[in-house]
């Protein structure tokens, strides 16, 4: 695994470069990078495989010229119906796997195939079906690091499966984010929502480190945080699904977080205040993160169902199954840190 | 031997409709609505007794009929035509219930008490699961309104249930009840010409149809069906999820969303105009949404709703007429547009 990824570093300046020069702003580089499909799609087999979606029919329908882009309108166009008519589903939790599949997906991909060039490793980890539970490090200031999560098992996974992170209680207090992120399938961190989505059968995302880590000054990247109470192992041995630890290289650099206002983050509510070299000093643009280079790694899976029953209840074993993933998280990131050219290549 | 039913809040329209309906039940005997004012639909020939649950004279009617089952149907969140007012319903609801609680233990005939309560009774706050059982704790509790009033009447009832062990009490909590002839709040918030919503929230909103109300009502005031229980809290809820913004497609009405704060404003405004009753719970509701498991419902109760709650949605959609926006029309629109392309011809 770490030998391939040497193969395509000769190539990979010359895009991201592109990929950076294409536009600053967020909302520009989003709508750019849609149309030329075929180019990533020769690039990274595997991703083009897992993608089945409407990027491979785009890919394959090029060559035929006007044809491929009428047949997307005409996509698009029944996208459209289905939306403005309201006929489509949604589950329990408001995951809305259309507006998931074909729209968000598609804005997230760019930067997770171009801006970050996130690596996938050991995504057969993740089963193919049934549920499982991901934990991984939290980092970023801004949690990108979830979302690029759920695209990379998205379009990695062969199965497409979708993670259903756990996201923080402010996520659902603040408007617009609190609606987008629930029509992309995250819910409350809470053990009554996971424990019910991995009875569903789903894979549940979670970041145990939660502010403590997102938050983190940048003088302790990669530095894992208390993983919480270990209330994630107690829910996946309820439900009796495997942990898979993830490690996630690459996200602590996009925003350097160099200090705290602790008093504007009182005054605005919020756990934390972010200032970095770029944020809030150069305003709008200091809310561009770094392009660095991602890697996400998933580990093996740490089966849970060979418990009695009565071992959620038991502390001690708690303790030791939560120190057991913290640290084989944390030996993922050395690994994959000291195997790391540079920050942004 | 046949039962003896008393029904309270028959002038509503689902009083109405549940008195009609238990009267075809083979065992029961006679049934009695209840109501402060005279009903303006019929009762199948149920005996209509003019009588407000507030006042003590409702121990008299349980004891002079020899009352076995009460069904409690008057817990309301909007009063009762025009010119009722939210301190009446509020009175009706707790007041009411504690009368009738208070006849209830006196008389020793009753067997059985079924309450329709609400699933208003778990709040609405963003650090909720997303998912209700009928044992989580609200994270914040209701401060007032409608909800208020179902978390008291559910605390009454279940001071009655522990000083009147023998009796079976049924609590149902109802998700937005919606149908033809429904009057719940929101039903009246859906007939709006525009829908104001809260801006950057999608509530995720559950429906029940009206009939799979009625009937789950008959069920917890007959006797319970092999292997199930009838008494207890359950929660009642059509199957699946809407969230406003998909209903309001659904029923082609457009949305014009606040900003939270300014809701607050619109609400009170709203309701100063007589429009309707947009009180903060509502507003709660609309910014939160509510949805709740039915598992108990199913499985101990052995109900299961004909209806889910998009068909629920669709059938009250149906019942209203088209809005501004009519999905059809929306739908022929981008057809035509499709139909101009020479690939949509071809799909087609």
């Amino acid at each position: 695994m770490a030998d391939a990824k040497v193969i395509p570093f000769g190539e990979e300046p010359r895009t991201k470069r592109r990929a950076r020069r294409g536009g600053t702003g967020r909302t520009n580089r989003a709508a750019a990078p849609l149309a030329p499909v075929p180019a990533p799609a020769t690039e990274q087999p595997s991703a083009a495989a897992a993608d089945g979606g409407p990027e491979q029919g785009g890919a394959g329908e090029a060559p035929a010229g006007v044809g491929g882009w009428e047949r997307k309108v005409a996509h698009g166009l029944n996208f459209l119906r289905r939306r403005i008519t309201g006929e489509y589903e949604v589950d329990d939790f408001g995951y809305d796997q259309e507006l998931t599949d074909q729209v968000v997906m598609s804005v997230l991909r760019p930067f997770k195939e171009k801006y970050f060039r996130v690596e996938v490793k050991g995504i057969e980890n993740i089963p193919e079906k049934g549920s499982a539970l991901i934990v991984a490090n939290h980092s970023g200031t801004l949690p990108v690091d979830g979302l690029m999560l759920q695209a990379a098992v998205h379009d990695h996974h062969p199965a497409g499966r979708n993670v259903r992170m756990l996201a923080a209680d402010l996520v659902f207090m603040l408007p617009v984010i609190n609606e987008l992120s629930r029509k992309l399938g995250h819910t409350l961190a809470c053990a009554e929502d996971a424990q019910k989505l991995l009875e569903r059968g789903e894979v549940v995302g979670v970041m145990p480190e939660g502010f403590k880590g997102i938050g983190k000054p940048f003088s302790e990247r990669y530095k894992l945080q208390r993983f919480g109470r270990g209330g994630f192992v107690q829910t996946a041995l309820r439900a009796g699904s495997p942990i898979v630890p993830c490690s996630i290289v690459g996200a602590e650099e996009i925003y350097p977080m160099i200090g705290n206002s602790r008093t504007m983050a009182r005054l605005l509510g919020i756990p934390y205040f972010p200032l970095t070299p770029a944020f809030p000093w150069l305003g709008p643009l200091g809310l561009v993160p770094l392009p660095t280079k991602w890697t996400i790694q998933f580990g093996e899976p740490i089966p849970t169902d060979g418990y009695p029953p009565e071992a959620a209840d038991d502390p001690m074993l708690m303790f030791n199954l939560t120190d057991q993933v913290r640290e084989t998280i944390q030996h993922t990131l050395y690994k994959l840190l000291v195997q790391r050219r540079s920050v942004f290549f | 031997m046949g039962k003896v039913v008393l029904v309270t809040g028959v002038a509503r329209q689902l009083g109405g409709r549940f008195v009609r309906r238990i009267q075809r039940e083979p065992d029961v005997d006679r049934v009695i609505g209840v109501d402060a004012v005279p009903p303006e639909h019929h009762l199948g020939g149920a005996e209509f007794l003019r009588a407000d649950i507030r006042h003590p004279t409702i121990g008299r009617v349980l004891a002079e009929q020899a009352v076995d089952t009460v069904v409690h149907m008057d817990v309301n969140g909007t009063p009762l035509g025009k010119r009722g007012s939210r301190a009446t319903v509020k009175e009706t609801n707790v007041i009411g219930t504690m009368q009738l609680l208070g006849a209830c233990q006196k008389t020793p005939s009753v067997k059985r008490l079924v309450v329709k309560s609400s699933t208003n009774v778990y709040g609405s706050a963003p650090r909720d699961p997303a998912i209700f059982t009928e044992t989580t704790p609200p994270k914040s509790l209701p401060s007032g309104g409608f909800a208020k009033d179902v978390v008291e009447v559910e605390g009454y009832v279940r001071g009655f249930a522990r000083r009147r062990p023998d009796v079976a009490v049924c609590v149902l909590r109802f998700a937005n009840i919606l149908g033809p002839c429904a009057d719940s709040p929101l039903a009246e918030y859906f007939s709006l010409p525009v829908l104001p919503t809260v801006l950057g929230f999608d509530p995720r909103l559950q429906f029940v149809h009206e009939d799979d109300a009625i009937e789950v009502l008959r069920i917890g005031a007959g006797e319970p069906a092999r292997s199930t229980l009838n008494s207890g809290t359950f929660n009642i809820a059509g199957d699946g999820v809407l969230l406003l913004s998909q209903a309001a497609r659904r029923l082609g009405r457009p949305t014009l969303p606040f900003f939270l704060p300014t809701v607050t404003w619109v609400g009170s405004a709203l309701r100063s105009a007589g429009f309707l009753d947009f009180s903060p719970e509502q507003i709660r509701l609309l910014t939160h949404g509510r949805v709740v498991e039915t598992t108990q419902m199913r499985d101990t109760l052995g109900f299961r709703p004909r209806y889910t709650s998009p068909e629920a949605f669709e059938d009250y959609a149906r019942s209203r007429g088209p809005g501004l926006l009519p999905p059809e029309t929306l739908a022929r629109t981008v057809d035509r547009i499709a139909a101009l392309m020479p690939a949509g011809r071809g799909q087609n």
